[in-house]
């Protein structure tokens, strides 16, 4: 197909109106730039038209993605995963290898167009790294010798369906089965099983069971399940709509993968207990693209669900439970994870974050009463429809019920998801996943917080340690200071820029941790990343810029024998080398004499 | 005279635009002078700076000069004024951090509308240009910093009055807000 019948391909698969077309902008975008590797200036004029909004307000949402381009990237698009875990296996290196055997710059596209090389956040396989991201395809377990088929493969112009499958197996590695994971329980709880309970007593019975079962959202925040569905059932409105949070952005989680990988059904069954509870006919899986693989397998269980009545036109039978779940894939911005932006995002817009209050269990997507919930929340509240209240209250701690589904990587023996009930120390995980000479623990990812291994008696739980699932290990030989400055490079790369603390606050600290990692940092210079992280905590608009300044300022509070062994002891040193500083104009100029030099200022 | 206070001032990379509003305190000169014995500045045409009690710098840092003229008064005053928004953050001039040092050499020496002779000036007499335009406090330790394109004349009069009589640094709403 030429460009021009792909666009009008793509957008003649939806409806006509301009305002139902403009909420499917982002999905337009993403088709196109997968179809053609960019968004090319006349598709930008022809959706315009269409959608009946300005040229700019389009060139504003391709900006926004960080998988949108303008230009052309090459015929072989490659992301390498940029977390720190992936650092720690080696991918600066391979990013090195493969620049230099295919000989591009990282992000500029070869001059025969045939391929672009650059890095992205992380792509949520840690356990299973370092990664890549190829035309969209995760490829796992990067190694010399796999970066040099690559390389072998993208010369001799073998198209990426043709490459080996053991480059794109992803495992699940599931180590630690417990409530959620375990076969009885899937035995216990086949398809369809929450609806049926769901019909055989009431929405309101049904509500009542997931309150009793104290379960809380495992996106992170930890906001009661139960109140939640039940203020967005309680606000009157002509639809309500629920919404499954996939977009798993977090460094070091990769929980939801596995979750949507294997227990798709589960999820889905969720969102249509949530769906039968608040009465909404219609769901959204928001997917993140970095997971576009998981895509198809996922619409196969949508499909399945819907000759089997698990979805659809009166479910199960029962006339009026109508509803129906839609995936909507995201392209690359971890501010999408925030709810309001991910709504925003689902609206076809930049994701930028909204005002809260109103929350969306009031004023959500369309501006109608929505449940946003994350995958495992779902997949929780389905078993406990189900299983019932008291099987999940079991395990877990009075505050914390049930269990936590986490990803654990970095150095230790055995990364992959565990299942734990809440409740469980930092050092039995540590213990169970193989990790001996432990410096640190980063817990909750680059938002969440830094441990020293001293500290591993603490729980996880809501009430002690908090964490959507990440979990990375650190052990004596690595340098703490490389995590926070991947941290502090990935927040300013995140922030959406809506804010000033979050744009230049997060951008003034990434300095001044290059400042300190660089032995250039002073005691004034920690004073400064003190105050502006302070100022960063309390004044920002969302939670990604109340959080961005944690990994630095546990650094400073925590490990502070680690910042005073780099601090610079003089009472001042310049934010920049003085002197290298006019190379760039010794360059253009020739110069060399006495003033085209800044000497010793000390 | 000797038990005056000792004030320098610089124009680094500015447009005098705070200078300006320094003379706007207009006849309270006379009251300033009473107290203040005027070291470097524009104003007299002081080449070079002595010891100071207080050094106030306008403009950012954007040339070896710049850098030299800064370390010397960082080194001779014992406060340090960052006065006005280049000397804050860069301002105006730092707007040229979006551009490589190459591209805007080209487009005013040889690319640029009505250009003679085309070249990059490369006299040992002209300061080299830093690849970026960095705010003052970039290069030395700066005490206090006082906003405003310009800060106006009262800002900076309120601002010398009370760090001379050694008092905490307050001003009314209008004279440090511009919303």
């Amino acid at each position: 197909m030429t460009h021009d019948e792909i666009i009008k391909t793509i957008i003649a698969s939806s409806g006509t109106s301009p305002d139902v077309q403009r909420q499917q902008l982002l999905q337009y975008l993403c088709q196109i730039q997968h179809d053609l590797s960019h968004i090319p200036g006349h598709a930008i004029t022809q959706l315009a038209d269409l959608m009946q909004m300005p040229e700019a307000e389009i060139h504003g949402v391709i900006d926004f993605y960080s998988f949108l381009h303008k230009d052309a990237r090459g015929e072989y698009d490659i992301l390498l995963s940029d977390s720190i875990t992936d650092h720690m296996l080696g991918s600066r290196t391979l990013l090195q290898q493969l620049c230099n055997r295919l000989g591009v710059e990282p992000g500029v596209p070869r001059s025969d167009g045939r391929v672009t090389v650059d890095t992205t956040s992380c792509t949520g396989l840690c356990d299973q790294g370092p990664a890549m991201l190829v035309n969209g395809t995760a490829v796992s377990r990067l190694s010399d010798s796999r970066i040099e088929q690559i390389c072998a493969l993208i010369e001799a112009g073998t198209g990426v369906s043709q490459w080996p499958a053991e480059f794109f197996e992803i495992e699940d590695n599931i180590l630690r089965r417990d409530l959620l994971l375990s076969d009885e329980t899937t035995a216990a709880s086949p398809d369809g099983s929450a609806l049926r309970a769901l019909i055989a007593s009431s929405s309101d019975a049904l509500l009542d069971v997931i309150e009793q079962s104290g379960l809380r959202g495992r996106g992170g925040a930890g906001f009661r399940t139960g109140m939640k569905w039940r203020f967005c059932k309680q606000a009157e409105s002509d639809s309500h709509y629920v919404v499954c949070n996939a977009d798993e952005g977090e460094p070091g989680t990769f929980k939801d993968r596995v979750l949507l990988n294997s227990y798709a059904d589960s999820v889905f069954e969720g969102m249509t207990l949530c769906a039968g509870i608040i009465g909404a006919q219609r769901g959204y899986l928001y997917l993140r693209g970095e997971y576009r693989y998981l895509l198809e397998p996922l619409q196969a269980v949508l499909q399945q669900r819907r000759d089997s009545g698990l979805l659809g036109q009166g479910i199960l039978g029962k006339n009026g439970f109508d509803f129906d779940i839609e995936i909507h894939l995201g392209a690359g911005a971890y501010i999408c994870g925030e709810e309001s932006s991910l709504i925003e995002s689902l609206e076809g817009k930049r994701g930028i974050p909204r005002k809260r209050p109103p929350f969306p269990v009031t004023l959500g997507y369309l501006n109608k009463p929505t449940v946003v919930n994350n995958v495992e929340t779902f997949m929780a509240a389905a078993k406990i429809a189900a299983l019932g209240a008291d099987w999940y209250c079991a395990a877990g701690t009075p505050e914390s019920s049930g269990t936590k589904v986490l990803s654990i990587s970095g150095d230790c023996e055995r990364p992959g998801i565990y299942e734990y009930p809440f409740g469980v120390t930092i050092k039995q995980v540590l213990e169970d996943c193989g990790a001996t000479n432990t410096q640190a623990v980063q817990i909750a990812g680059a938002a969440g917080t830094t441990l020293p291994v001293a500290d591993a008696d603490r729980c996880i739980a809501f009430e002690d340690v908090s964490t959507a699932g990440s979990i990375m290990v650190f052990n004596n030989e690595r340098n703490l200071l490389d995590m926070v400055q991947n941290f502090a490079h990935f927040f300013v790369h995140e922030s959406c820029g809506f804010c000033t603390p979050c744009r230049v606050g997060g951008s003034l600290l990434k300095d001044l941790v290059e400042k300190l990692v660089n032995g250039h940092a002073t005691q004034y210079d920690v004073a400064e990343m003190k105050q502006i992280g302070a100022l960063m905590q309390g004044t920002s608009f969302c939670g990604l810029g109340t959080t961005a300044a944690n990994p630095v300022l546990d650094l400073l509070n925590r490990f502070p024998q680690l910042v005073e062994e780099q601090l610079a002891h003089s009472g001042y040193e310049p934010a920049f080398d003085l002197d290298a500083s006019l190379q760039e104009a010794r360059d253009i100029t020739g110069r060399d004499d006495a003033g085209a030099h800044i000497g010793s200022h000390t | 005279m000797t038990d005056k206070i000792r004030v320098a001032t610089a124009s680094l990379c500015g447009c005098f635009g705070c200078h300006m509003s320094l003379l706007d305190i207009d006849e309270r000169i006379i009251d300033l002078v009473q107290l203040v014995e005027f070291d470097r500045s524009p104003i007299n045409d002081i080449k070079k700076v002595g010891d100071c009690d207080i050094g106030i710098i306008e403009g950012g840092v954007a040339n070896a000069e710049n850098v030299e003229v800064l370390l010397e008064f960082r080194k001779h005053c014992k406060v340090l004024v960052a006065l006005g928004a280049c000397a804050i953050n860069g301002g105006i001039p730092a707007m040229r951090n979006s551009f490589e040092l190459r591209e805007c050499l080209e487009e005013a020496y040889i690319d640029g509308i009505g250009v003679a002779n085309p070249q990059i000036p490369n006299d040992v007499e002209i300061p080299l240009l830093l690849n970026k335009v960095h705010p003052i406090h970039e290069v030395v330790k700066v005490d206090h910093f006082l906003p405003g394109c310009p800060p106006s004349g009262d800002t900076i009069w309120t601002f010398l009055t009370e760090l001379i009589e050694g008092k905490p640094i307050s001003f009314p709403y209008e004279q440090i807000h511009y919303d």
